[in-house]
């Protein structure tokens, strides 16, 4: 478990994290959201010692991360670069065995993940003849290759096409499934929604909401429901104990205003009145949370 | 395996090792590299060889008359006698000799016989002709001014062509910055292993191809005849290796700042400004203070200028044998100190990106 506890950093006079908390659990994909320039990188970098902090701690299983620690972490920066004349394989042995890993262990692996990422049959050729898209997948190898412990991502499916993200997740999610814990910071509200088991959320350099996704969906807001009935719906209004966000016609959202049994007195009231379409409990999504957070 | 274990971690030699490891197979992949020791090779056959080819050896002369004859004899013209005076002209403008010499009937020749030339005075032939009065030395030099001339010439261009093939490491550097590759290798490795396996593979670069011209040297010269030369430059070899190598070490580091500087090998050129003057400044110092026995003893004693100033000076018989000890001694010191010096500029300013970094910022700038 990696864990980061009180980090803060600035650039000159600029704060740019502040206190930032949270933590990596084994075996779930942590997906790290905010806007541009929200701290997400310069996190990023702390943890992997590329950036010292200014203050605060990055722990592994509780003692801090030092470069022995460090070499078995695997690390896809944001902004994408291997040796463009160097070849494929060649080139990612070569970081595996940077990563500690002996010459032959770290040609197998090569070879397992390029055969992985469909990206075998390209293995002699220079990096700089491969398109954009299976020069990602090669720097995915490349943060993959020496079996890390732990996996920091910088934004892994900027660039690639659907077809290659759903490649690449099959790869993460692997590695997820051994026990690794994956971080990894996205501005695809919607891939991140999907992938990750757990959020943190950043906003301005300072944590704004941070834990697994279902449990953030179900406290972050008080449970809603959408009725739709053949009528007008606008009697929920009346029905104590709800509060209603949205009333169109014969479509109603409404919220429950601390009393648990509510939703199934407005149900009841519907039936009585005559025909119920739909009744449907409104989980907010990662962006609404997002938006709502930051 | 060098205590490294099927899922061990890379200490600071192995990673400095695995480095200089790929700095290597890169440059000996690279077309540039062996085109460049093929035209040392090349030019260094070309330049023993050639002359004595194109010059077609000894100089062709014709001679009129008993007396001309005479005061050639001895001489290393290749001489031959024709009737009469009308004759030995018509070969010089055949231009199938290069000077005819003559009988002189106005008196004012003091050797009695007059040359006779197409274009220009035949120098090698006036010469040859001139009797210059025996000298008597009271102290002469051990070694004559052309051998030492020679020594001074090939000692500078050798620094000089392994001084400017450290840009090599000022361009992987900046190679690794501008691909970003460099984030990942940071977060991987020490900085220093970074810095050290550029400079220790370049080092073996460079000494590799010191040995091979060592070996095809004297291969050419003798070859072209010149195996004297060989016997000449051979006993200043034993200690402009050692300077050599220290010398490329010194500025490895500093091209590898000067790399580390810019984020795009267009802006290369800005950078290397410096570097480029510590390469050239020895080499010119040396050539054109040669004859200045203070210049060349101070020269014999700063780093970068010592690696050919000293060597120069222990073949000439100028220095006494303490003296390049001390020499080397500060080179090594300055070597160890640019080194650790290099290794905090190339930290602070690895990952910095956009226009060039001032030296005093990248000093400062932590990571």
């Amino acid at each position: 478990m990696l864990t980061v506890t009180s980090v803060s950093r600035s650039f000159g006079d600029k704060q740019v994290l502040d206190g930032v908390s949270f933590e990596v659990r084994p075996g779930r994909m942590t997906g790290f959201l905010g806007a541009n320039g929200s701290g997400k990188t310069t996190t990023m970098r702390i943890v992997l010692g590329v950036l010292a902090a200014h203050g605060g701690t990055v722990e592994w299983h509780g003692s801090p991360v030092t470069g022995a620690v460090r070499q078995r972490f695997g690390y896809m920066p944001e902004e994408r670069g291997l040796y463009p004349k160097m070849g494929v394989a060649e080139q990612i042995g070569w970081l595996g065995r940077l990563h500690g890993l002996d010459q032959a262990t770290a040609k197998r692996n090569t070879e397992r993940l390029l055969d992985q990422l469909e990206l075998g049959h390209r293995a002699k050729d220079k990096l700089e003849e491969l398109s954009l898209g299976n020069q990602q997948r090669a720097q995915v190898a490349a943060a993959l290759v020496h079996d890390p412990v732990m996996l920091i991502l910088d934004e892994p499916f900027s660039g690639l096409d659907p077809i290659a993200v759903e490649t690449v997740l099959g790869v993460l999610r692997e590695r997820a499934a051994d026990g690794v814990p994956v971080l990894f910071s996205s501005h695809q509200l919607s891939v991140v929604e999907r992938l990750c088991d757990d959020v943190v959320i950043i906003s301005g350099g300072k944590i704004a909401v941070s834990g697994a996704r279902d449990e953030l969906r179900a406290q972050y807001r008080p449970a809603r429901f959408e009725l739709v009935v053949a009528s007008d719906a606008g009697w929920v209004r009346d029905v104590p104990g709800v509060r209603v966000v949205d009333v169109d016609g014969p479509r109603a959202v409404f919220e429950l205003d601390g009393d648990a049994g509510a939703d199934q007195v407005v149900l009841q009231a519907a039936l009585r009145r005559g025909t119920v379409r739909s009744f449907t409990p409104v989980v907010p999504t990662l962006g609404e949370i997002f938006m709502e957070a930051i | 395996m060098n205590g490294v274990t099927q899922h061990g971690t890379r200490g600071f030699a192995a990673a400095t090792r695995l480095v200089a490891e790929r700095e290597i197979k890169t440059f000996l992949r690279a077309k540039g590299f062996w085109i460049g020791l093929g035209v040392i090779v090349v030019g260094l056959f070309a330049m023993s060889i050639l002359p004595g080819v194109l010059g077609g050896g000894q100089t062709k002369v014709v001679t009129v008359g008993a007396q001309a004859a005479e005061v050639l004899a001895g001489t290393d013209l290749e001489v031959r006698a024709v009737a009469d005076v009308p004759a030995a002209e018509a070969l010089v403008r055949s231009e199938e000799v290069e000077a005819a010499v003559v009988p002189d009937t106005t008196g004012e020749s003091s050797t009695g016989v007059r040359v006779i030339a197409l274009a220009d005075p035949p120098t090698d032939v006036v010469a040859a002709l001139r009797t210059a009065p025996p000298v008597d030395l009271l102290d002469p030099a051990e070694v004559g001014q052309g051998p030492r001339q020679i020594v001074i010439m090939v000692f500078a261009m050798v620094f000089l062509l392994f001084g400017m093939g450290g840009t090599a490491i000022a361009q992987s550097t900046v190679t690794e910055k501008q691909t970003r590759i460099v984030e990942i290798l940071v977060s991987t490795i020490p900085v220093r292993a970074l810095l050290a396996g550029k400079i220790v593979g370049h080092s073996l670069l460079t000494i590799g191809q010191i040995l091979v011209i060592a070996v095809v040297a004297p291969i050419a010269l003798r070859l072209g005849g010149h195996s004297e030369l060989l016997a000449l430059v051979a006993p200043a070899l034993g200690w402009f290796v050692p300077f050599l190598v220290l010398g490329f070490v010194l500025l490895a580091a500093m091209w590898a700042v000067a790399g580390s500087l810019v984020s795009r090998q267009e802006d290369l050129g800005s950078s290397m400004g410096l570097v480029m003057l510590l390469v050239m400044g020895p080499y010119f110092g040396v050539m054109f203070f040669s004859d200045n026995a203070v210049v060349l003893t101070v020269l014999s004693y700063l780093p970068f200028s010592s690696a050919i100033a000293m060597p120069v000076r222990l073949f000439a018989g100028q220095a006494s044998a303490w003296e390049p000890l001390v020499a080397l001694g500060l080179l090594a010191g300055t070597v160890v100190l640019i080194v650790l010096l290099a290794g905090r500029v190339y930290s602070g300013s690895l990952l910095h990106t956009g226009g060039k970094l001032a030296l005093a910022k990248a000093w400062a700038r932590e990571a």
